[in-house]
């Protein structure tokens, strides 16, 4: 059997918040041993020297946006495993809204024999809640969850109908299925591009109150209330939002919430210029919202970080802002802005590491996520303080389309393995 | 359960199983035995009712209830007319009420009123001097249906007291659920509910039954297996997506059914959609399904319903010998 041996790393375990000194040893897919008592490589091992870098659980990303199948002009299962290896991260769950979107289980198997073989990082999906993302006919999500789909949710659809939610909660709760919600009042943001205030004004965008979003978190824990389901509030992106979350989960509600980077590193300003890589679903906030949103990770309030990697090709940019699609790809860009808050000193690092690793793995029952003995080998090594300016044209996604592109972070991924093998080896271009 | 016998009831209608006590539920059934014998012999007309007009007022669809009323009423030797008023004077404007006082002003004796709309057969009750048969009111009470199939149980089992039923399917929009409830809770049977929460209506475990919406938990051990028809019309639509998953997950075949006892019985208020809520297999399965028995016990039953409620007009007299 192949044995890795990771000397001298800086071990970080967020899910039992162990940071210590030592080595970690892999023998086939799974973790063998690990802890400050393995200084020395056995003699049979392949041993990579970490110089003290950091070695933790890999990422596990709970949004992306799969494009295939039916979009592989903006990207394919291959070049999304390959952009998610080089930003550490060692699973993915893709959402359902590909085409044929993801309400049947042919699909998920579809997906499931891919990405056996790419055999890069892991990749899992989410069903659809409703057929066709039609708010309105519950999908089979018995025989899809049977197949593999790990939570429900129309993707970037909210479920708008109240009776409909319910039904979905209701239906989702038999089967002890978590239900992922785009929380978005889709009445007051119909034709909207932008958060109404004075940016938006000024650049004479149709826009939305930032309300939208808490309204149809405010509406859906009443249900949930009503119903009893599980339910996550995808890609948080107010302070008000997650005030009621806060409140929720206080309550005693078996909820939760994730947010992505560009909601804690970004505001409205980016849509200076008209800036359409900058264009978001939800779209970004006031800069009172994004410090909301800091503090809510702080807080524990917001549980999980995800990319919501979103690969958009030139003919979907490159359009005046209204017409452009939304989206920024961010699989590999998830670690190096994430790591930003550590920097600045807002959260601690097995803090931060959490909510990319152990959080998400929990939710969906996913493997990986955490270090464990006889646990499989899905490890990231990566040089915390290493400085370097995001590039879109050097990413891996065939999608270049980052609203990071040019931002100076700190934080670079050198080596990601999956069930022991090396997806990722940036030792020796790093 | 020890109890006073019963001799007669105590309203002079029957609306629902709510409000019946066990010694009448027990004195219904013992009637009902008796008509089980008078039907299965050769001389199948009694005269007890003979001169008694009843009529069947069916506001909603029937084949079965009411063909089995409409027998019940004719061995007894009562005159026995049906109408269905949804395509008759409804049609023309005519209020539940009003219908309700013409039918009352031809002098009937006893009404058996069907109607889609939840507690329109108690008003009517109201309204009129004769008695009043709840043939099935909405998705609140089918009594009749309740009765026949506490029957059959007992018939088969000896009992009802301490056997576990499980009542699986759309229990949500099902009359037929609520009535079983009510009477198996009152004759100290177990009762479980297996369903997809959304056919699960709210608080329903304040009936007194467990709630489980998987179905081999809910068969564990059971004594009864009762499905319920799943309305085609609803299955479309957003309460359950599909009947391939329905049947799946809330469908009895031979596989989920080992679950329950081995002796356990299989029960159907029919019509039954074969591959939907049950396999042909385990419905067809003449030592395990009940589901014929049923129709029979519904006559039965039918009779000691008519008879019991029209005793005050024949000066208290047994039943048909």
């Amino acid at each position: 059997m192949k044995r890795i041996f990771f000397q001298n790393a800086r071990i970080l375990d967020p899910a039992s918040n162990l940071d210590v000194v030592g080595g970690l040893l892999v023998e086939g897919s799974i973790i063998a041993d690990f802890g400050p008592h393995l200084d020395k490589a056995p003699a049979d091992a392949d041993v990579i020297d970490c110089q003290g870098l950091c070695l933790s659980p890999g990422l596990v990303d709970i949004r992306v946006h799969l494009c295939e199948p039916g979009e592989e002009h903006k990207e394919t299962i291959d070049g999304l495993s390959a952009a998610a290896a080089r930003g550490g991260i060692t699973t993915v769950v893709g959402l359902p809204n590909t085409d044929p979107p993801i309400d049947d289980a042919a699909v998920v198997e579809f997906v499931a024999r891919r990405a056996r073989e790419v055999r890069g990082v892991k990749i899992f999906v989410y069903g659809a809640a409703t057929r066709g993302f039609d708010g309105k006919r519950l999908t089979e999500m018995g025989l899809l969850k049977e197949a593999g789909a790990k939570a429900f949710t129309d993707g970037d659809v909210a479920i708008a109908d109240a009776i409909m939610m319910r039904r979905v909660l209701s239906y989702a709760s038999g089967f002890d299925a978590l239900v992922i919600q785009h929380p978005e009042e889709p009445t007051l943001t119909a034709s909207a591009v932008a958060t109404e205030g004075e940016y938006a004004t000024r650049l004479g965008l149709p826009a939305a109150p930032s309300a939208a979003e808490v309204i149809m978190v405010e509406r859906d824990m009443r249900l949930v209330e009503m119903t009893g389901a599980r339910y996550h509030a995808a890609h948080i992106s107010t302070g008000a939002a997650a005030k009621e979350i806060a409140a929720a989960k206080r309550r005693g509600l078996d909820v939760t919430a994730d947010t992505a980077p560009v909601y804690f590193s970004l505001n409205e300003t980016e849509l200076l210029e008209y800036r359409t890589f900058a264009k978001l679903s939800p779209p970004l906030r006031s800069e009172e919202d994004r410090r909301a949103i800091v503090q809510a990770l702080k807080e524990g309030v917001i549980d999980i970080i995800a990319s919501d990697h979103w690969p958009q090709d030139q003919e979907s940019k490159r359009l005046p802002f209204a017409q452009a699609n939304p989206g920024t790809v961010g699989v590999e860009t998830l670690l190096p802005v994430s790591l930003e808050l550590v920097h600045r000193g807002e959260i601690e690092l097995l803090d931060l590491l959490a909510k990319l690793t152990v959080n998400p793995a929990k939710l969906l029952d996913l493997p990986g996520g955490t270090l464990t003995q006889g646990g499989p080998a899905d490890i990231v090594l990566f040089d915390i303080d290493r400085p370097f300016c995001i590039d879109a044209d050097s990413l891996s996604s065939k999608s270049k389309n980052s609203a990071f592109d040019g931002r100076p972070v700190q934080g670079l991924v050198i080596v990601t393995m999956v069930d022991g093998r090396l997806v990722y080896d940036g030792r020796k271009t790093g | 359960m020890i109890m006073p016998a019963a001799e007669s009831l105590s309203s002079r209608h029957l609306i629902g199983i709510e409000g019946l006590s066990p010694a009448e539920i027990e004195l219904l059934l013992d009637l009902s035995d008796h008509y089980v014998d008078f039907n299965r012999s050769p001389n199948k007309k009694g005269d007890a009712l003979r001169g008694r007009t009843i009529i069947n007022v069916f506001f909603e669809n029937s084949t079965r209830t009411r063909t089995s009323f409409e027998l019940a009423g004719k061995r007894l030797g009562a005159d026995v007319i049906n109408i269905s008023p949804e395509v008759s004077s409804v049609r023309k404007g005519e209020t539940l009420l009003d219908t309700a006082l013409t039918l009352d002003a031809m002098h009937a004796d006893l009404l058996v009123v069907r109607h889609p709309e939840s507690g329109a057969v108690g008003l009517i009750s109201q309204k009129v001097r004769c008695s009043v048969v709840n043939g099935g009111d909405g998705a609140h009470e089918h009594p009749t249906q309740a009765l026949l199939d506490a029957l059959a149980i007992r018939r088969r089992k000896g009992r009802l007291s301490g056997l576990v039923v499980a009542i699986c399917g759309d229990i949500l929009h099902s009359r037929v659920a609520r009535s079983n409830m009510i009477l198996l809770r009152t004759m100290g049977a177990e009762v479980r509910l297996v369903a997809p929460p959304t056919l699960l209506p709210t608080e329903v475990e304040r009936y007194g039954v467990s709630i489980h919406t998987d179905l081999l938990e809910g068969l564990k051990d059971a004594d009864i297996v009762m499905m319920l028809r799943l309305q085609q019309e609803r299955m479309r639509g957003s309460f359950v997506p599909s009947t391939a998953e329905y049947f799946r997950f809330f469908g009895l075949d031979s596989i989920k059914l080992s679950m329950a006892k081995p002796d356990a019985l299989i029960m159907h208020p029919g019509p039954m959609n074969r591959g939907v809520e049950i396999d042909s297999d385990v419905a067809d399965d003449i030592n395990r399904s009940l589901i014929q028995e049923q129709v029979e016990m519904g006559v039965a039953v039918r009779m000691a319903c008519l008879d019991l409620l029209t005793r005050h007009l024949r000066g208290n007299k047994g039943p048909a010998e």
